[in-house]
């Protein structure tokens, strides 16, 4: 497997490695310092270590019109992008769904429409409108189904990467990173040169740790509900049970956080990212509110007629996402974390 | 209209003149002759800045007074500096880091490679365009306008009066502006090469440019056409050995080659020339420049074996590879058999001993003529690799003489409102040699110095 972004981001890496003045932004620079020579899975690595935070872009004396034309946001987004595509299983569906947001959306239209031929119409609450077990069978399959799938990439990269034994100093370490959003901070805690150019601002850094944490807590509702049902107490949950308390500002964490990150997005200078999958990135992006937002009208709707057509948009949102999970940018994630435990293996 | 100050360069020298200005009370200009993507001149090329401090300061370590920064220069000018106006500049450097985070940049610690450097020297994160960037923002915030592209071609005066500007914006027609006090901080003239080889002479034309070309001395030379004071000696510029391969103008930091005190250099006829080993590359960098200058072609070569690649930072271009010494030679486009002798020679000539590339070792070699009097160990190991090397000009000497307010002197003494800063007056701080962070320390100080002196002439 040889992809053709490769040789332009080593090029680029190899003029950082004789400068090394952006030493202090990233995670990058220490460990492209740590080499001489780049093979293709360090690469890789460095690419899927790099948080797209632009410091580097900004900061460069060599960027175009400079004949050395770095862009190392770029190159390594790039690289990113191939990468995640070609250990995608099966390949092409990650490459239709990363570079084209319609592709998404027609899923998703596709994936409302089936909840709305499974909803049985009226009802107070969602598991009238579709039974449990009903839900348990379409979805455990969904969402595991998908993590299989992302565990065979996942195995592929370390391969590639020449990933060691897993220690749990490498996962806490790529934990502390992944939880704060370090590669993100500018290094000093100024944040990064998304939307305001050569200044800096947490803006995105923020909107994305809001997601992230919204959507896990999201999560957490979910499992929490789950567990509460086998213990014989379905829903629908008072404002204070264990599952609106995780679900609720989940919730809204999520959509405001997806919101502000659609809302940013348009301000980044797309050359400095893959312009390919701008639209599928973007897609994403609002694929993620319309689950929080949905989720949270749902709450809002509860014992009215509205419950059903807002549950099958909610779960049609859902399906989607969890389908997409190896295919989409949702699989950021995952390489990220390998990326940032391979990396404290490296250190 | 008239500004209350009109300054010439978009440098940190400028920056900070601008900055000091606007901060009381001035409307500034920035007349910044190149384009946007290229602004910043040489200082978007630096990374440090040296620094005096009498305990631990921002990423600064330990200490450094002034009177060992006052040594550490008088080393390297051998003498040729001005006491008065360095010792400004080294107090002056101390109270300039708080001002210059204040102002938006950021340091970090020393650069990995560059420990040796970590108590004198603040590290600007993300480097010189990073801490343009940050004067650029600045700039923005406190409403100076600042003009891309504008080559200033004369400084006008009535009776040693400043009046105002020539400029041509974009290549368009040349127009005046007007403005009651100036602050010239355009740099040298290295980019000038006709100039450059006037003054050094015609070997010049195969110097590379390591910064910006935009730094032509237009103002300078109209300005000691006016009859302004001129300090530093009009023929030499510092050059250090880089890369041979680098692009004319604008290579910058990537293209320094730090293989040197690990090799065998050779001329353009394969002979050796000088003690490679003399002492730590930092140390000689610079005199390599020199050497490399007096060379045929003003070109050598450095020679290493693969024991040898890992010793050094690494070089923006890969090495030129070859199994024997004799096809390194003809791949590098010189005599491979001269070269091949000249290895066997020198590694004849080499004994045994520890071989410790972190210090000066002692291993020299016997009876060869230029000696390599450390590092040296014999040539043997395949695959070799060769660099070609070319003298590359940091800046060039000749500058505006200023005094202790950077005020301009003239014919019939200071003008009374034109001030200078950085490297267009720095020569006569560093009358010769380099002190590796001072271009920073005085374009900072001394942009200061000209931006607080302005302001209270036109206050
Ligand atoms: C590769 C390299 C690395 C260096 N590293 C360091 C370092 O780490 N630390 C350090 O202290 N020093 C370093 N130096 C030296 C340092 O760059 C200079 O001392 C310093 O930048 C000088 O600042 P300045 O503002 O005087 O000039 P510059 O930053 O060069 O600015 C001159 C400005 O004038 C403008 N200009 C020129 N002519 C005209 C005109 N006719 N009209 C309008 N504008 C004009 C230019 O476009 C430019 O913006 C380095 C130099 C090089 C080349
Ligand atoms: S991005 Fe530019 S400034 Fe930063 S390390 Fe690379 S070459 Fe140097
Ligand atoms: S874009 Fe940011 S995270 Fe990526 S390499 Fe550059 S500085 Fe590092």
């Amino acid at each position: 497997m040889s992809l053709d972004t490769i040789p332009e981001a080593r090029r680029q890496i190899e003029i950082c490695n004789a400068c090394r003045y952006c030493e202090g932004y990233c995670a990058v620079f220490p460990a492209i310092t740590r080499q001489k020579a780049f093979a293709d899975g360090d690469i890789t690595q460095l690419a899927n270590l790099c948080h797209n935070c632009r410091g580097c872009y900004y900061a460069c004396q060599y960027t175009e019109p400079h004949e050395f034309a770095l862009n190392l946001p770029r190159a390594l987004a790039e690289v990113r992008t191939e990468s995640w595509e070609d250990f995608a299983v099966p390949a092409p569906l990650a490459r239709v769904f990363q570079r084209h947001g319609v592709a998404l959306a027609g899923l998703l239209v596709l994936a409302v429409a089936v909840m709305v031929l499974l909803a049985r119409g009226g009802g107070r609450t969602f598991y009238d409108v579709i039974p449990h077990g009903v839900l348990v069978a379409i979805f455990l399959p969904a969402f595991l189904a998908p993590l299989a799938v992302i565990g065979v990439s996942l195995r592929r990269y370390w391969r590639k990467v020449g990933g060691g034994p897993v220690r749990l100093a490498h996962v806490v370490s790529a934990a502390r990173s992944a939880g704060r959003m370090r590669n993100l901070d500018g290094g000093q805690g100024q944040g990064c040169n998304f939307e305001k150019e050569e200044r800096f601002s947490n803006a995105r850094r923020a909107m994305h740790q809001a997601v992230m944490w919204g959507f896990l807590l999201c999560f957490a509702s979910t499992l929490s509900g789950t567990v509460l049902h086998y213990l014989g107490w379905p829903a629908p949950y008072g404002p204070f049970s264990v599952p609106k308390l995780f679900g609720v500002p989940g919730g809204l964490l999520l959509t405001l956080g997806a919101v502000g990150l659609a809302a940013l997005k348009p301000k980044g200078d797309r050359g400095l990212g893959d312009p390919a999958v701008w639209g599928g990135e973007m897609a994403f992006v609002l694929l993620l509110a319309l689950t929080g937002g949905s989720g949270l009208l749902l709450y809002a709707v509860t014992g009215t007629g509205l419950v059903a057509p807002v549950f099958a948009l909610h779960l049609g949102a859902v399906m989607t996402l969890f389908l997409l999970m190896p295919y989409s940018k949702m699989v950021h994630g995952f390489f990220r974390f390998a990326a940032l435990v391979r990396d404290a293996q490296g250190r | 209209m008239t500004w209350d100050l009109v300054v010439i360069g978009g440098g940190n020298a400028a920056l900070c003149a601008a900055i000091t200005a606007a901060e009381a009370g001035c409307r500034v200009i920035v007349l910044e002759g190149a384009p946007k993507p290229y602004r910043g001149g040489n200082s978007r090329h630096t990374r440090n800045f040296r620094c005096m401090h009498r305990g631990p300061l921002s990423v600064l370590t330990d200490e450094y007074g002034e009177d060992e920064y006052y040594e550490d220069l008088l080393k390297v000018t051998k003498g040729q500096t001005d006491e008065a106006l360095a010792r400004l500049a080294i107090r002056g450097s101390e109270e300039s880091l708080p001002w210059m985070e204040a102002h938006g940049v950021r340091f970090q610690p020393s650069l990995s490679g560059t420990l040796s450097l970590s108590r004198t020297n603040a590290f600007f994160l993300g480097g010189g365009k990073a801490l343009v960037n940050a004067y650029y923002a600045c700039a923005e915030d406190l409403g100076i306008t600042v003009v891309y592209e504008a080559q200033v071609s004369h400084v006008a005066m009535d009776n040693g009066l400043f009046e105002g500007v020539d400029v041509a914006v974009a290549g368009g027609p040349i127009e005046r502006i007007a403005g009651r006090a100036c602050v010239i901080a355009s740099g040298g003239f290295q980019s000038d090469v006709d100039w450059l080889a006037r003054a050094w002479g015609p070997a010049a034309r195969n110097f590379l440019i390591r910064g910006t070309p935009y730094n032509r001395g237009v103002v300078l030379k109209d300005m000691l056409d006016q009859g302004a004071e001129s300090v530093g000696d009009p023929t030499q510029c510092h050059a250090v050995a880089i890369d041979g391969r680098a692009p004319k103008f604008d290579g910058g930091i990537v293209t320094r080659l730090d293989c040197v005190p690990f090799s065998v250099v050779v001329n353009r006829d394969g002979k050796r020339f000088y003690d490679e080993g003399e002492d730590v590359w930092p140390k000689r960098y610079a005199i390599w420049g020199r050497l490399v200058a007096a060379q045929p072609d003003q070109v050598a070569y450095s020679v290493i074996d693969s024991r040898s690649l890992d010793l050094f930072m690494p070089s923006v271009f890969p090495p030129v590879v070859a199994d024997t010494v004799e096809e390194l030679g003809a791949k590098l486009g010189i005599d491979g058999s001269a070269l091949a002798a000249t290895v066997t020679e020198f590694n004849a000539a080499c004994r045994e001993g520890a071989f410790r590339p972190q210090e000066l070792d002692g291993l020299s070699t016997e009876d060869l003529d230029p000696p390599k009097t450390n590092w040296a160990r014999p040539i043997t190991d395949p695959p070799f690799y060769g660099y070609s090397l070319r003298p590359g000009v940091t800046f060039t000497y000749l500058g505006l003489k200023v005094d202790r307010n950077a005020q301009v002197a003239g014919p019939e003494g200071n003008y009374p409102n034109i001030w200078a800063a950085g490297e267009t007056m720095a020569g006569s701080i560093l009358g010769q040699g380099y002190l590796a962070g001072f271009g920073m320390t005085i374009g900072t100080v001394f942009g200061r110095i000209a931006g607080r002196e302005a302001a209270a002439y036109v206050a």
